[in-house]
C-alpha cells in the first residue's frame, strides 16, 4: 500500500429516484453474539425529505438500529435505502447514500487534521482530487466551518467536533442523514448552533436523541423505541399529548 | 489540565515553517549524523553547528534560546557518560579521593565527556526545532513520501490523533485515584506496594479495554464512510525551487562544519 | 507535564550523540527489516483482525504512550512505571506489538525528543523488538498451562524484557565508547531490576483485569497464528543468553571487556566512532594541512553518502 492517489471513478452514485421511500426497514431482528436481543421485529418507513426523531430510553436499540442502516451490523430482515436492499455486494454504494454520524465525535474524527477527516469519505469513493477538494470545501461551508480545514481535530471544542463530524458525511453527498444523539454533551450555544444547522440542511434525516425540546422544535414526526421494538410512530405533537405512553417508556414532555 | 500542552508545534509562517517537511526531516537527520561524525574536541565544528542552530531558530521566528532551554531534557542521560571521565587513558587533570576510592579525571576523558554532551545537545536542539516548526500531519506526509511503510505511517497518524484523548483519560484516572487517596491521622495509609501496583495495573487494564473498544467504534466509523482496508491521502506538498535551494544550502553548510571540525587538528 | 514525560525510562531512551554512527546505522538496518516484515505480514493478514488493525494498532500505540504516565509509589521517592512492550506483544501478537512500539518510540523521539532520531533504530530494537521476543515468546512457551502459570510467566517475561533492554542499552553505549561497561552495566541492571518489578506487577494486574472484563481478547483464538515457533524459540534463546551474560558481566565486567578486547571488538568499538579516518589524517599524506583538509572533505562525503543511502533506503518500495 504505497501512497495511493485517487483515480477518477465512472460516476458518483445518483440520489434516490423519488419513487421508493428514502428508507424502508422490514421485520428487522438482531441479537448480539452474547445472546442479548437488541432489535425485535422493527419495521419503519422514512420518505424523502422527512425529518424523523428516534427516541426511547438507553438500551432501547436506537444505536443498534442505526448501525444496521449503514450495513455495519446485519440482522435478519430487510433494510432498503432508496429502493436498494442492503447486501454484501452493494455495501460500498449504500455507504455513500447513508451518512451515519456517531455519538462520540472522537470516534468519528480519526484523522489528525479536519481536512483529512472530511476528505476520507470522498477519497474512498474514488473521486478525483479536484472534486474531493471541492466537496470538502462545500461540506465545511455547509456546517459553517470553512476555515477549519488545516485545524487539528483534538484542538476543537465539542460543538465544533460535532459539526465537523456532520461535515465528514455531508462530503459524501448522502441521500439520508442518520445522527446518533447529536446534541448530547453540548453547551447551550453549541446546541443552538446544531439545531440551526439541522434545520437548514435540506436532507432526509433520522435522528436519535434524548433532547425532547429539540424534537419538538425540529422533527414533525417521532418514533419511540423500547426494548428493541418500535412502540409508537406518528406526528410529534400527537405523541407528546399521550402522557401515559411517554411515561411508560421513561420519556418526558418538554 | 488538558493534554494539548503536549503539542510542540509553534504556529508560524516563517521561511522554516514553509519549508517542505521532507527537506526538514532529511536535513535534521543529516545534521545529527554530522554531529556524530565530528571528532572529540572539534571546537570550530561545534561552534559552527551551534551557529547553524541559532540561525535556524532565528529564521523560524523563535526566541534565540528556544531550543537551548528545551534541550536539557537529554541531560539526565549524560550521567552514563560520566564514566568516560575516569576511564580513558590520558594525563590526569584532577584527582580526588572518595572514601576508599581514588578517582582521577584524565584530559582525554574530559574531552570525550564534553564532546558527547555537545553532540547530544546540538542534535536535540535540531530535533526540537523540527518539531516546533512542522505541524505533525505534515511530518506524517513527509514520512509517507519518504517511503516508510504506509501501514506504519497510518498507525502513527492514528496514534497522534488519540494520544490526546487517551492522555486526558489517564489524567482523569490519576486524578480520581488521588481524590480517593485519603489518610487518617494515626493510620498508615497507602496499603502495601503490591496493592498499589495492583491498583495501577487495573488502571492499565481498564485503559487497555477502553482503548480496544474505542478502536472497535472508530473502525465502525471508518466502515460507515467506505473504508475497505486502504488509507488514501492527497499530497499537499510539492518541492519548490526554494526547497531545493535551501536543501543544497544545508548540505553546503554541513560540509563546512565537517571541514571546520577537522581543520582544528592542523598542526 | 514535562517532568512527567521525561520521567519515562530516561535510561532506556538513548539520545543522539551517545551512539556512534556504525552502531546507530546497524540497529537502524535491523529494526527497519523487522518493521518492514511486520508491516508486510500484517498487511497480508486478512484472516485475523484484517482491516480493523490500522485503527486498533494506532489506538493501542496511544494507549501505551498514555499508560506510560501511570505510576505508583514504591519506596523512598522512587516509583514503579509501565513500559508496555511485553503486554502489547502478549495481547496483540509480536508483529503488531513491534509496529505499535515503533509508533510509540517514533512519536516520543519526533515530538518530545525522548530518545534520538539517529538512535531511533536502537531504541526501537531495545524497547520494541527485544520486548516482543521476550514478552510474547516466553509467554507463548507456557501458554498451554493453567492460569496461575500463565500470569506468572507474563510477569517474569515483563521483568526480563526490561532487563534485556537495559542490558543491550548498556552494551550499545559501551561499544560506542560513551560509557564504561564496568560501571554502567551494574548500575543499569540494578535500576531496572526495580523498574522491571513495577512493569511485571502492572502487566500481570492488567492481564487479570482484561481476563475479567473481556476474556475474549485473551482467548486462544485471539492470539492464534499471530506469531510462530520462531518467536518462542527466539524469546527463550534470548532469555537464556541474558541469564548467562548479565550475571557474568555484572560480576566481572572487566572480564567481558577483556574478552571483547581479545576479539578486537573494543578497539574498533571505542575508536571507530569518531575516527573513521584515523587521526583525522590520510595515512600516506602524513600530518600535513592537505591531509587534514582531505580528511575533512572525506567526513563531509560520508555525510553525503549517508544522506543518499538514507533516502534510497526510505525510497525502497517496501510494499507492492
Amino acid at each position: 500500500m504505497p501512497v495511493i492517489h485517487p483515480m477518477p471513478s465512472p460516476s458518483a452514485p445518483s440520489s434516490g429516484n423519488g419513487k421508493d421511500p428514502a428508507l424502508v426497514v422490514e421485520h428487522l431482528h438482531f441479537a448480539y453474539p452474547d445472546g442479548h436481543v437488541a432489535l425485535r421485529d422493527v419495521s419503519l418507513v422514512v420518505n424523502h425529505g422527512e425529518k424523523v426523531a428516534l427516541v426511547g430510553p438507553n438500551g432501547a436499540g436506537k444505536s443498534t438500529l442505526m448501525l444496521h442502516l449503514n450495513g455495519i451490523l446485519q440482522g435478519q430482515g430487510v433494510v432498503r435505502i432508496g429502493g436498494l436492499e442492503i447486501t454484501k455486494v452493494n455495501l460500498p454504494l449504500i455507504r455513500t447514500r447513508v451518512g451515519l454520524v456517531f455519538q462520540n465525535p472522537d470516534d468519528q474524527l480519526f484523522s489528525p487534521t479536519v481536512f483529512e477527516d472530511v476528505a476520507f469519505g470522498p477519497l474512498h469513493m474514488g473521486l478525483p482530487e479536484a472534486e474531493v477538494r471541492r466537496r470538502v470545501a462545500a461540506a465545511l461551508a455547509e456546517v459553517g466551518m470553512s476555515d477549519y480545514g488545516p485545524r487539528l481535530s483534538h484542538h476543537l471544542s465539542m460543538g465544533e467536533k460535532k459539526r465537523i463530524a456532520i461535515a465528514t458525511v455531508l462530503a459524501m453527498a448522502p441521500d439520508i442523514l442518520v445522527l446518533d444523539e447529536p446534541s448530547a454533551g453540548l453547551d447551550p450555544r453549541g446546541r443552538r448552533q446544531l439545531i440551526q444547522l439541522l434545520r437548514t440542511l435540506p436532507l432526509t434525516m433520522l435522528v436519535s436523541t434524548h433532547d425532547m425540546a429539540m424534537v419538538r422544535e425540529l422533527f414533525p414526526r417521532m418514533i419511540i423505541m423500547d426494548e428493541g421494538r418500535v412502540v409508537a410512530d406518528g406526528p410529534t405533537e400527537r405523541l407528546f399529548e399521550d402522557v401515559s405512553l411517554l411515561e411508560r417508556h421513561g420519556l418526558e414532555r418538554p | 489540565m488538558h493534554a494539548n500542552v503536549f503539542d510542540r508545534y509553534r504556529f508560524g509562517t516563517s521561511l522554516i515553517h514553509r519549508l517542505d517537511p521532507r527537506v526538514k526531516v532529511v536535513v535534521t537527520l543529516l545534521f545529527i549524523v554530522s554531529n556524530v561524525l565530528l571528532p572529540d574536541g572539534a571546537w570550530p565544528g561545534f561552534v559552527l553547528a551551534l551557529v547553524w542552530v541559532l540561525l535556524v531558530t532565528r529564521a523560524a521566528g523563535l526566541p534565540w534560546d528556544f531550543a537551548l532551554r528545551r534541550s536539557f531534557v537529554a541531560l539526565p542521560f549524560a550521567l552514563v557518560a560520566v564514566t568516560t571521565l575516569f576511564s580513558l587513558p590520558g594525563d590526569p587533570v584532577v584527582a580526588f579521593r572518595l572514601g576508599s576510592w581514588s578517582l582521577q579525571i584524565n584530559d582525554a576523558g574530559l574531552l570525550r565527556f564534553i564532546s558527547i554532551l555537545i553532540r547530544t545537545l546540538l542534535s536535540v536542539m535540531m530535533a526540537i526545532l523540527l518539531a516546533a516548526t512542522t505541524p505533525f500531519p505534515d511530518m506524517l506526509h513527509a514520512l509517507r513520501h519518504l517511503r516508510l511503510p504506509s501501514l506504519l505511517v497510518a498507525v502513527i497518524g492514528f496514534m497522534y490523533r488519540y494520544l490526546f484523548v487517551l492522555t486526558d483519560e489517564v489524567i482523569r484516572l490519576l486524578r480520581a485515584r488521588a481524590a480517593r487517596s485519603g489518610q487518617l491521622p494515626g493510620h498508615k495509609a497507602g496499603g502495601t506496594v503490591l496493592w498499589r501496583a495492583r491498583v495501577t495495573g487495573y488502571m492499565a487494564g481498564q485503559l487497555f479495554v477502553r482503548s480496544f473498544e474505542r478502536s472497535e467504534r472508530v473502525y465502525q466509523a471508518m466502515l460507515a464512510r467506505g473504508y475497505r482496508g486502504h488509507m488514501y491521502t492527497l499530497n499537499p506538498h510539492v518541492m519548490g525551487r526554494q526547497d531545493w535551494l535551501l536543501a543544497a544550502l544545508a548540505v553546503a553548510a554541513l560540509t563546512l562544519i565537517q571541514l571546520a571540525g577537522r581543520l582544528s587538528f592542523l598542526r | 507535564m514535562d517532568t512527567l514525560l521525561s520521567a519515562f525510562f530516561p535510561w532506556l531512551h538513548i539520545p543522539d550523540g551517545f551512539l556512534n554512527l556504525v552502531m546507530a546505522l546497524a540497529f537502524w538496518l535491523v529494526t527497519a527489516a523487522f518493521v518492514v516484515v511486520a508491516a508486510r505480514r500484517l498487511q497480508a493478514d486478512t484472516s485475523g483482525l484484517g482491516e480493523q488493525q490500522v485503527p486498533l494498532m494506532g489506538i493501542m500505540a496511544a494507549f501505551v504512550f498514555a499508560a506510560q504516565m501511570l505510576n505508583f509509589p514504591v519506596a523512598g521517592g522512587t516509583s514503579g512505571h509501565f513500559l508496555g512492550g511485553a503486554l502489547t506483544a502478549i495481547m496483540l501478537g509480536p508483529w503488531a506489538g513491534i509496529l505499535v512500539m515503533t509508533a510509540v518510540i517514533a512519536i516520543q523521539a519526533l515530538l518530545f525528543q525522548d530518545g534520538g532520531l539517529l538512535a531511533l533504530g536502537a531504541n526501537i530494537f531495545n524497547m520494541g523488538i527485544l520486548t516482543a521476543f521476550i514478552g510474547y515468546g516466553l509467554y507463548r512457551a507456557f501458554a498451554g498451562r493453567n492460569r496461575r502459570v500463565r500470569l506468572l510467566t507474563a510477569g517474569v517475561a515483563a521483568w526480563l524484557s526490561v532487563m534485556a533492554a537495559a542490558f543491550l542499552t548498556s552494551v550499545q553505549l559501551w561499544l560506542s565508547g560513551t560509557a564504561v561497561l564496568s560501571v554502567v552495566l551494574p548500575a543499569m541492571l540494578g535500576v531496572h531490576a526495580l523498574i522491571g518489578i513495577g512493569e511485571a506487577l502492572i502487566t500481570v494486574a492488567a492481564l487479570v483485569f482484561i481476563a475479567q472484563i473481556r476474556p475474549d481478547l485473551l482467548g486462544e483464538t485471539a492470539v492464534k497464528a499471530r506469531g510462530g515457533r520462531g518467536w518462542v524459540l527466539g524469546g527463550v534463546v534470548l532469555v537464556a543468553l541474558l541469564l548467562v551474560l548479565a550475571p557474568l558481566a555484572s560480576a566481572d565486567p572487566d572480564g567481558l571487556e577483556r574478552v571483547a578486547e581479545d576479539l578486537g571488538f573494543i578497539e574498533r568499538g571505542l575508536e571507530a566512532p569518531y575516527t573513521i579516518i584515523p587521526d583525522y589524517t590520510i595515512p600516506f599524506l602524513g600530518e600535513t594541512a592537505l591531509s587534514t583538509i582531505l580528511a575533512g572533505a572525506i567526513g563531509a562525503v560520508v555525510v553525503g553518502v549517508v544522506a543518499v543511502m538514507l533516502v534510497r533506503l526510505l525510497r525502497l518500495r517496501w510494499q507492492g
